[in-house]
Order: structure tokens, then sequence, then C-alpha cells
């Protein structure tokens, strides 16, 4: 390293553009921050030793030097805000709505929006901010954040640290604001000084020469709010492992006790009900808007819960003992919360179906009494059953939550939402099976009109079975399987989290804040007085608000003979 | 209760004449020739005029303050009241600036800013509607206000920008700059239209149905203005109105694309033609026409000002929309992050301004630069408030 000795005596790291003691320009360094051709000198850093304008040798020096380009990060930031945009143009896969008519991105995105939209999810847009290269962008910010504050902060801090109040009259003389007065007494400095700290300026005096400064920490505030936007993007890469964040959801019946996933089968919950309030359409303050809407508007999710812990003395083979850890209402905004995890109300199933019964009948004989009557505990079917008169139904194919598409029969999820069969029926003593398809309860339902989402089905299991779907495949078949009741029950979506990232992005946010106020609303302000034979040169330099320091000024210098500093502003326009 | 009701949008009827008003006191301050430091009748405008302003924004926040005591939550929550709220913050904006600058053209150009988005705003449904389960929150009233005082404040950034640029930018004869900036305020013109038409339309009474199908399901739709676009494959129900003219393209897929779309072609012709005639009446560009009355602003101050709302703006903006929206995101739904397009665009807003910052503080981007960038990061404030909810489907697009 090859420092550089000031003529004040002060060695300086090589690439210093100002000597970080008295100022004076180092001569042979000026064209780093573009002094060379100018009157003024450029202050932007006060002329400290940047690793990235010193060194560009090897592959390190020109890494570093990119990164610390504030060009190079509003690059970053301008590409990283079109491609967010670009990710807003079509629904991310995530967000491809429920009732689309195929939620398969390879479909929905063609289907939807033709061949632009095809186009997007071939580029791999449907899933823009997980993928390799917007993560890849962001971690680039977050490089170019470090090094641009490390390149800046480090030398600014030790040339701020190393001042002297003795500066070099060329520094002085090639402030911004700068003025040279021939005669002026002691008292009269004095005066200036008294000034200066009444307006709360901290003031260093050496030799005569005086350094009144007020506001340096503001200087910090850029690399504090860094410091912040760095921590939050750690906390993001901290929250992608499994040990600070796990989010699972979990479908719990009314009065069903489950396991409660991802907490290693420690907790269970149970649902001891799922309510869904309306709001009244004959509330007086909202009647024109629900009138407008036409449909219900709910008012309320909520799901009481009861959570247990299974007890840690747990012998082998003896039943598992719960202890009860807490009892709540789980509503949307007012998530229940125990141990480290919060189980959020995310979603409700009114109409999953619990029970189906049906009868056998002779299709020539449609209103007589039923030769058989079984039931089939939809959440568990058997494969066969024996039924009184010597009759036996094998389930064939069994759809839970069945939809038709152009390739046939499919089961949307394994949910029994819309449970439907197809039925091997063997009369008495017959080897020969009839094949019957029923079921399809839903569309039987909002074929009559009935909003399947809003409105609980539970009463109407009797009339809605005479609706359902009986197929008859051949033609041929002598008797006809139909729904005689159903009984359905309400299902609550829950999802539990647990995030322990949540305080380290609190704090980056906090610390963000707290440095841009920093920065932002202070100034770092510095007046220099430097003695000649009678008189004085003044000088002063602020990192913003000129007009506020030139008004300090002002009252400083008021009753002496001092000059008013003048602005030698440079404008390059 | 529906005497609440109605005292509260007179008061905010109450609140736009005011604005209205106040905005042609300030259009007398700048008709003198000479400084615009307070003197003479020129001084009387201007205290008029903010007073007008004041009274006018004292109305607002009662229309706020009632029609929340009436609906039992804070008037935040559809496309209506937020807009409205928008607008009452740029007006709060604009007073809390004025008085640090006393600059009285700023009311000039703020004040039109303002009574076109809450005029815009009254074209949506203005029923009191019920709140969703997911809105059931004081994080609601939190969120959104800050939000909206961020943005408002951004607002007045654009305002300054917009008179450096009418300023600054020669208008001898046409070239990019003065076409772009003929386009900002084209684009205004076109609010106009939209609340120009739609009040024409409401006044007549207009209705059409529509019959479309989206996905597996088949939904209605009622036109308020006549259909130019119908929806896509749509069939018209009522009787002895115009047919559409032709379908709106297949591949706009939000909720009522049709309607939406066939609102935008009335608000483009309305606006264009309003535009047209302006340009009959004035003979030149509205930037050219406006630019010999601001012969006594000076640049150097509206640059001040423009960096200090963004300085000022930008943090809050920051709280309400980022830290606050993440942190009620985290008590709704469990997560304070999920790519959501409103989430979205508020990051794309935070990274403009971010960029506007580093650029301005550290490359010295300032002047004309810096008010185009103020111009835009406006523009992509509008779009997330009106294009996000109206096209891109998402978690806020509750209006």
């Amino acid at each position: 390293m090859k420092n550089i000795k000031c003529d004040c005596g002060h060695v300086n790291p090589e690439g210093t553009v100002l000597c970080e003691s008295c100022g004076k320009p180092i001569e042979g360094n000026q064209h780093i921050d573009g002094n060379d051709n100018k009157r003024l000198l450029n202050m932007r850093y006060d002329g400290t030793a940047r690793r990235s304008q010193t060194y560009n040798k090897s592959i390190v020096d020109k890494i570093w030097s990119f990164f610390s380009s504030v060009k190079v990060g509003v690059w970053l930031i301008v590409i990283a805000l079109v491609a967010s945009a670009v990710g807003t143009i079509f629904p991310q896969e995530q967000y491809i709505p429920i009732d689309a008519v195929s939620r398969d991105p390879a479909v929905y995105y063609q289907d939807a929006y033709g061949i632009l939209g095809q186009i997007y999810y071939q580029l791999g847009f449907h899933n823009l901010f997980s993928s390799w290269w917007f993560l890849i962008l962001i971690a680039l910010i977050g490089v170019s954040l470090v090094i641009c504050s490390l390149d800046r902060f480090v030398p600014l801090y030790k040339a701020l640290k190393k001042q002297k109040p003795q500066r070099h009259h060329s520094f002085l003389s090639r402030q911004r604001l700068f003025s040279e007065t021939e005669e002026v007494t002691e008292e009269e400095k004095q005066k200036v000084i008294n000034s200066l700290k009444a307006q709360r300026y901290k003031i260093n005096e050496e030799n005569g020469h005086v350094l009144a400064e007020k506001g340096r920490f503001s200087r910090w505030g850029p690399y504090v709010n860094h410091i912040g936007l760095i921590i939050i993007l750690l906390a993001a890469l901290l929250r992608s492992t499994p040990l600070f964040y796990t989010n699972e959801y979990l479908w719990v019946r009314e009065g069903e006790q489950k396991v409660i996933p991802g907490t290693k089968s420690e907790y269970f919950i149970e649902n001891k009900g799922f309510i869904l309030d309306l709001y009244d359409e004959n509330d007086d303050r909202f009647k024109a808007a629900l009138e407008k809407q036409g449909t219900m508007v709910p008012s309320n999710f909520q799901t009481n819960a009861i959570v247990y812990k299974q007890s840690e003395d747990v012998v082998t083979g003896a039943e598992a003992q719960l202890e009860k850890v807490t009892e709540d209402e789980i509503r949307m905004n007012h998530p229940l919360e125990f141990e480290g995890y919060k189980i959020y109300q995310s979603g409700y199933q009114l109409n999953e179906v619990n029970q189906m019964t049906f009868t056998i009948q002779e299709i020539e004989n449609e209103d007589g009494e039923p030769l058989a009557e079984f039931t089939i505990d939809v959440t568990d079917p058997k494969a066969e059953y024996e039924l009184d008169n010597g009759f036996k139904v094998e389930i064939n194919e069994f759809f839970p939550d069945f939809y038709l598409d152009s390739t046939g029969p499919k089961t949307e999820t394994q949910f029994p939402r819309n449970p439907t069969f197809i039925f091997k029926l063997y009369p008495p003593n017959s080897d020969e099976s009839e094949t019957s398809f029923v079921g399809d309860v839903i569309s039987a339902a909002e074929a009559l009109g009935i909003n399947t989402e809003a409105v609980e089905l539970n009463p109407m299991g009797e009339v809605l079975g005479q609706f359902a779907t009986n197929l008859d495949a051949t033609g041929e078949n002598e008797y006809k399987i139909s729904i005689q009741d159903m009984d359905f029950h309400r299902v609550s979506g829950l999802s539990i989290r647990k995030d322990h990232s949540l305080p380290f992005f609190g704090v980056g946010a906090l610390i963000f804040m707290i440095g841009v106020v920093q920065g932002m609303y202070w100034q770092h302000r510095r007046v220099w007085i430097r003695p000649t034979e009678k008189g004085l040169m003044l000088a002063a330099h602020t990192n913003k608000n000129w007009f506020g320091i030139k008004k300090e000024i002002e009252n400083s210098i008021e009753n002496t003979n001092i000059k008013m500093v003048d602005d030698q502003q440079e404008l390059d326009e | 209760m529906g005497n609440l009701i109605s005292f509260s949008s007179t008061m905010l009827y109450t609140a736009f004449i005011l604005y209205l008003i106040a905005t042609f006191f300030f259009g007398f301050t700048i008709r003198d020739k000479h400084t615009s430091t307070s003197k003479g009748s020129k001084g009387v405008a201007a205290k008029i005029g903010i007073s007008l302003t004041i009274a006018g924004f004292i109305a607002q926040l009662t229309y706020f303050i009632t029609r929340w005591i009436a609906s039992g939550h804070a008037p935040v929550s559809n496309l209506f009241e937020f807009m409205t709220f928008f607008g009452m913050t740029i007006v709060l904006a604009f007073i809390f600036i004025y008085f640090i600058y006393k600059l009285t053209v700023l009311g000039l150009f703020a004040l039109p800013v303002a009574l076109i988005i809450i005029a815009y705003a009254s074209m949506f449904p203005t029923e009191v509607s019920p709140l969703v389960p997911s809105l059931q929150s004081h994080w609601l009233y939190i969120h959104v206000t800050t939000v909206s005082l961020g943005q408002g404040i951004l607002a007045i950034s654009f305002v300054t920008g917009v008179i450096y640029l009418i300023k600054h930018i020669d208008q001898s004869q046409l070239n990019w700059r003065n076409f772009s900036l003929e386009a900002v305020l084209y684009s205004l013109v076109l609010f106009i239209g939209f609340v120009v038409i739609t009040t024409t339309f409401n006044t007549m009474d207009y209705s059409a149905s529509f019959e479309y199908k989206n996905g597996s399901k088949t939904y209605t739709t009622e036109y308020n203005l006549p259909a130019l676009a119908g929806p896509n494959e749509g069939i018209l129900l009522t009787e002895g109105v115009m047919e559409p003219w032709f379908e709106t393209p297949a591949w706009m897929h939000g909720a009522d694309a049709g309607k939406k779309f066939n609102t935008l072609v009335w608000s483009f012709i309305t606006g264009t033609i309003i535009y047209g005639l302006v340009l009959l009446i004035l003979r030149k560009r509205i930037g050219a026409a406006i630019q010999p009355l601001l012969k006594n602003v000076k640049l150097d101050l509206l640059d001040e000002i423009t960096y200090r709302a963004v300085a000022i703006g930008f943090p809050v903006f920051t709280l309400g929309g980022l830290i606050f929206a993440a942190i009620w995101a985290q008590e709704a739904w469990g997560r304070f992050w999920g790519w959501d397009p409103k989430e979205v665009w508020a990051l794309i807003t935070w990274f403009f301004y971010a960029a506007f910052l580093h650029l301005r503080l550290s490359r010295g981007w300032h002047g004309e630069k810096s008010a185009w960038l103020a111009v835009g990061g406006f523009a992509i404030i509008m779009f997330n408030l009106i294009a996000v909810n109206l096209i891109l489907a998402g978690l806020h697009s509750y209006a």
C-alpha cells in the first residue's frame, strides 16, 4: 500500500483525494472525484480514499467497483421494478382463481389468456417471484447494498474522525460557501463562535483554527437504513428454512379432533363448531349495498377450537393423555396463539358429506317399498356392502369430489365435497352385476338455484337426493339405486404457522425507518474558520439544505465585520 | 341512521364546492404581474383561497367522521371511500406545504387534482357497504390512512413537478418533451371525460343488461353506459337499447371485464372530445397556454418542494404501504407478504421512489429530471389505485 504523506504531516491511505486531516487536495488524485477542472471541491465523501475508486487491477477490485456504483444499484432497482410489474400482468400461479376451468397452470394460462398467456407460462412468469433469476436479482441488490455502504462508510467514518480544525487554505477557498475578511478582531471571532455554539454547533478549536460541526450522525442515515434492508433480506433467507418457518394447512370437521401438522404430533386440535354469520339484509346501514350486490355477505368466519398437548410421560401402548393447552375462537384477523404457533381461519366448507343412505328399488315398480337400504360413511367407504334380501353392492369407482371434464369423470380433491359412486349391484343369487352411476348432488342443488357455497344443505339432504344424478349406463338395469338421505357437516380450514423470522423483519424495518429519518431530516453542517494575518477565512459545507446553513451563518456573523459567505455553486446545466 | 348518511354526503358535496371555489381564488393570485408574495389584492385572494380550502377540508373531515359513525367502520373500505379519502389527504398535504412555502400557484394545481380524484371516486357505488371478515381489523384504518397520507404527500411532488415542467419546457415548437408533458395533461382530461360521460348517462338512468360466460359460470351484468363494447360472447337482454358495436376481446378476463372496457372506451372518447374542444378554444397546447401564467414562479422553489414532498412522503408511504400492510397481512392471513398484485405495486412504488432519491442525492438529478420522475411516480401510484383494483385481480379488488 502506498500511503501518502500530506504537507501537514498526516499520512493518508492510497487513493485519498483530500487530506483526511487538513483537507488539502492531494496532487495526482484530483481526477478521482472530478476536482481537476472544477473550482469547487467535490465534498460528497469528503475526498476519502474509496476502495472502488482506488484499486482496479484484480478481478475482486473490478467486482467491488462494479457493485459500489450507485448507477449499478439504481439499474438493479429498475430491473427489479420492471420484473415485478411483469409478474402482475397475469395472476401468479397461487392466485389462479378457484372457479377457473383448470387450475393446472399448463392449461390455465393458455385457456384464459390465449397465446400471450402461453408465452407468459412458458417463460416461467407465472412463478416469477420464486424464480431463480428474480431471487438472484434481489441477492444482487443485497450485495450492492453491502458493498456500496462499506465502500463509502468506512473511509468517511475514519476521515470525519481524523479531521482537524486546521484546514488548508485551498480547502476552504474551494468550498461552495466561502468568504475572506481582511480585518477581524478577536472579539468578533469569539462572537461568531459563541453564536455558533448557541445554534448547537460543537466547537473544536486549535491554534486559532476553528471547526464548528453539527448533525454528523445524519451522515450515517443512509448506511443505517441499508443495514435495516440487509437485515430484512437475511430474515427472508432465514424464513426459507423450516427451523424458522413452517406453514401447514388442516381441514378439521366439526366435533373432530386432529393432530396439528408441523408440530411433530405433539399438539392436537378439536373443532367444537364452525360459525358462519351473514349480514342481515334488513340492516338499515347496508340495505342498499346488499340489494345492489344481490348476494349474501358474510360478517364472520369462526372456529371454536381447543388445542391439546400430548403428555410427555406417555407409556408405550397406553392411550395418549391429552392436556388442554388453550381454548379460543379463531376468526379472521384473530388467530389462535399457542407456544410459538398461530392458527388462522383460512377457509371453510359448509357442505361436506358425512354419510349417504341409498335405497334399491325395481325400476318397474319405482313407487313401491325399497328392496334394500344401505348407508355409506363417505369419509371411509367399504369396498362392498352385503344387504338384506341377498343384494350385494360393490363400489366400482368412487369420486369424493366429483366433476366431469372432456376426458370423463374426475375428482377434484380427496375431500367428500361432491361424492359420486359407480356401483356394481349383484341381485340375490346372481353373479351378473348391473352398473349404476349415482351422486353429483352439488350440481343438482345448483340446478335448483341453490348457492352451495353460502347455503347449508344439511336440512335438504332428503330432497336433494331425489334430484341427484342417477345414470343407467347400459339401459338394461332392472334395479335402481337412489339417494335416500344424506348428512352434511361443516369443515373448517385452518392454517398453522410458525414464524420465528418475524422479529428479524421487525428489527430490520425499524432500523430502516430510523436510518431514513436520521439521514433525511437532519443535516451534517460544518463551518471552518482559518485565521489569516489580520483577518480570517470562513467556509462552510452541508450535505443538504444550503438555505438553512446560510441562514445560520448569517445569524452568527450578525453585528460583526465578517463578510457573509458567497455561494460559489457552479451550475453544470 | 339514514339522516346521518345523507348529512355525510352533503358534507362531501360541500367540500367539493369549497375546493372548487378556492381553486378560482388561487387562480386570481397568479393573474397579477408582480411577485408571488402576499401583497395587496393578491394577498387577499390567497388568504380567501386557503381559508376556503381549510373550510372544505373540515367539511370533508366531517363527511369522513359522520360516515364512520353511521357505518360503524372507517370509510376506507371500497373504491369510492378510499379514493375520496385520497383526495382528502392530497388537500391536507397541500395545506401543510402551503404554510411552509406560501406558494399560491400550488393551490391552483393541487386542488384540481384532488377535485378530479373525488369526482372520479363518486362515479363508483357510494352505498355504505358491509365489511367482509378479512377487513374487520383496526389495521384497516391504520394501514389505509397512512398509505393514503403518504400518497397524498407524494401527489404534491407530482403537482410541483408538473408546474415545473409547464414553466420550464420550451413550447415554441413541438418536441418530445412538450409532447410528453401534453400527454400527462391529456390523461388528466381523460378523468374528466370519465366523470362527464358517467354523470350524463346516470342522470338519464341508462341501463342495459347482458348475459355472458366466464369460465364455467354464466353472469349477468348491467351497463350504465350504452354498450360500444359488449361482454365477450355476451347476449343483450334489455330491449330497445343500442346493440354493442363490438365485443370485448376474450383475453380481458377480470370480473366484469366487458363493462369496464366499455367505460374505458367511453372515457377515452369523451376525454378526447373535451381535450379537442379545449385545444380549439386555446389554439395551442394546454401546456403552452398555461406557461405564461407561471412567469412569477421560481423554478428552484418548485424543485425544492418536489424533493421535500418525496422526502416526507417516501417514509410515510413505506410505513403505511409496506410495514403496516405487512403487519396486517400477518395478522389476517399469517403471511406478511404474498406477492398479491397490490402488494407488488406498492413495492414497485417504493422501488421507484428509492431510485428517485438515489438519483437525486447521489447522482445529482435535479430540476427537470427530478420533475419527470415525480410525474412517473404519481403515474405508478394512480395505476396501483385504479388499474390494479379494476384490472388485475387480487385480494384488494374489493371495489
